[in-house]
């Protein structure tokens, strides 16, 4: 059985200098009330894994405003010009990892995997300084397995147990992180009971997550 | 016609039936505009759907069902919603029949470059490098030049967004396809001569006997 902790009690729990894996596609599929309680405790030095830092003042770009992260990994930060500034700057360290990349090293992270052969970058400056393996005369890059200290993920709904389900394009990387970091925080839409969510219906199962955001009472 | 009308008609006749494609964002996603009435085409978006549709009316927006570039679509019915791990396993799994993709250049030996200008515009490759090396064809979808200065080079002075050659570059002016012999000019736009073509491109180009004039889908074949 989980415990249900507010949002505030999520980002106390994360400290300064950790690596932090989020949810979301351009803001779509962010755990937003937990971005904002980080903003609010003024959260420092985090090391932010998402696909991209979104825009001003939606999603994770709330934290690059509120100077909460010091490095990046992402494939895309083209649609947050603070992103560019502070990277510029020297104030955010930008590592720019291919998408399909980004999102099967946080799967090999999570799944026990020493790492990934991948076609994608042979040839091109993501290639610098990585092995690069023959496979039946074919080139492939390896990529190596990415985790984090914390996972946040927005789903759907989440039951007692954990169990979440995500809705359309808001699933994103959201499942793919539930495995690869030491601590799961997910933000559901709606906790319900358990059994609420048929068995066939779930897409992260409720033992990977350790804690559930509630709504505000 | 606008240079990007001409250029999303002529990439839809490349469309097959029954096929996943997958637009890029800016001028390619133009191209679902123009599908040929007669077939049916399932596109993706990488952020994680297959069968999106037009954005629906104003205010019954799913804040949940963004395309790639994050605005509104609509599900049509057929869709298929998934995560990113899933959506690049269809890209570069063999999966994907055709990604279109913007280009800045695009040099002899038909490599591409469309994802950083250094020192100047450094947004992020996002999906295209794992589009380019894993879709089954690849169209560049690009304006011929930009501020007079062709984009088709005879080497990239940009970084390349994969070692892959593309199938097709479809411009305003021409219709080119890289070989293993160089560049084969393959069709011109409607009225624009073979030498514009070649003045305004920085590569040699090899011509096929009479370049033929680009056959763009007329409007009263386009789905409705």
């Amino acid at each position: 059985m989980q415990d249900g902790i507010s949002a505030e009690r999520a980002a106390a729990m994360i400290p300064d200098g950790a690596s932090v894996m989020f949810g979301g596609f351009l803001g779509v599929g962010s755990p937003d009330r937990v971005i904002d309680a980080l903003v609010a405790r003024g959260a420092r030095g985090l090391t932010l894994i998402c696909n991209d830092t979104a825009s001003p003042g939606r999603g994770v770009g709330k934290l690059i405003e509120a100077g909460c992260v010091a490095h990046v990994k992402a494939s895309h930060i083209g649609t947050n010009p603070t992103t560019q500034k502070k990277m510029i700057s020297g104030e955010i360290e930008v590592e720019l990892v291919p998408q399909g990349t980004l999102a099967e090293r946080i799967r090999a992270g999570g799944s026990g995997l020493g790492g990934v052969l991948t076609r994608t970058g042979v040839g091109t400056v993501v290639s610098e300084g990585k092995q690069v393996l023959e496979i039946d005369g074919e080139s492939f890059l390896l990529e190596m397995p990415l985790r984090a200290d914390f996972a946040l993920l927005r789903a759907h709904e989440a039951d007692h147990f954990g169990n979440l389900t995500y809705r359309l394009t808001a699933a994103n990387f959201n499942p793919v992180m539930a495995f690869a970091a030491d601590c799961v925080i997910a933000e559901p839409e709606e906790i319900v009971p358990v059994g609420v969510i048929p068995p066939d219906a779930v897409r992260t199962p409720g033992v990977l997550v350790h804690h559930l955001v509630r709504r505000p009472q | 016609m606008e240079a990007k009308e001409v250029i999303a008609r002529r990439v839809a006749l490349e469309l097959r039936d029954r096929t996943l494609v997958n637009l890029g964002i800016g001028l390619p996603t133009l191209v679902a505009c123009y599908v040929p009435a007669e077939i049916s085409v399932a596109f993706q978006s990488e952020n994680g759907i297959i069968g999106f549709g037009e954005p629906p009316p104003d205010g019954l927006e799913d804040p949940y069902l963004t395309d790639a570039g994050g605005g509104y679509i609509s599900a049509l019915p057929g869709a298929a919603a998934f995560d990113s791990a899933t959506s690049f396993a269809l890209i570069r799994g063999g999966h994907l029949d055709m990604t279109v993709l913007g280009g800045l250049q695009v040099d002899s030996s038909g490599r591409l470059a469309n994802w950083m200008v250094p020192g100047k515009l450094v947004p992020g490759m996002g999906g295209a490098m794992d589009l380019v090396a894993g879709a089954k064809r690849v169209i560049v979808a690009m304006q011929h030049t930009a501020k007079g200065q062709p984009k088709i080079v005879e080497a990239l002075t940009l970084p390349p967004t994969a070692a892959r050659r593309i199938s097709l570059i479809v411009t305003e002016l021409a219709v080119i396809e890289p070989t293993d012999e160089g560049l084969v000019l393959r069709e011109r736009a409607p009225g624009v001569s073979v030498e514009t073509v070649v003045a305004s491109t920085g590569a040699k180009l090899l011509l096929d006997g009479d370049t033929p004039t680009m056959p763009i889908v007329s409007p009263e074949r386009v789905a409705a």
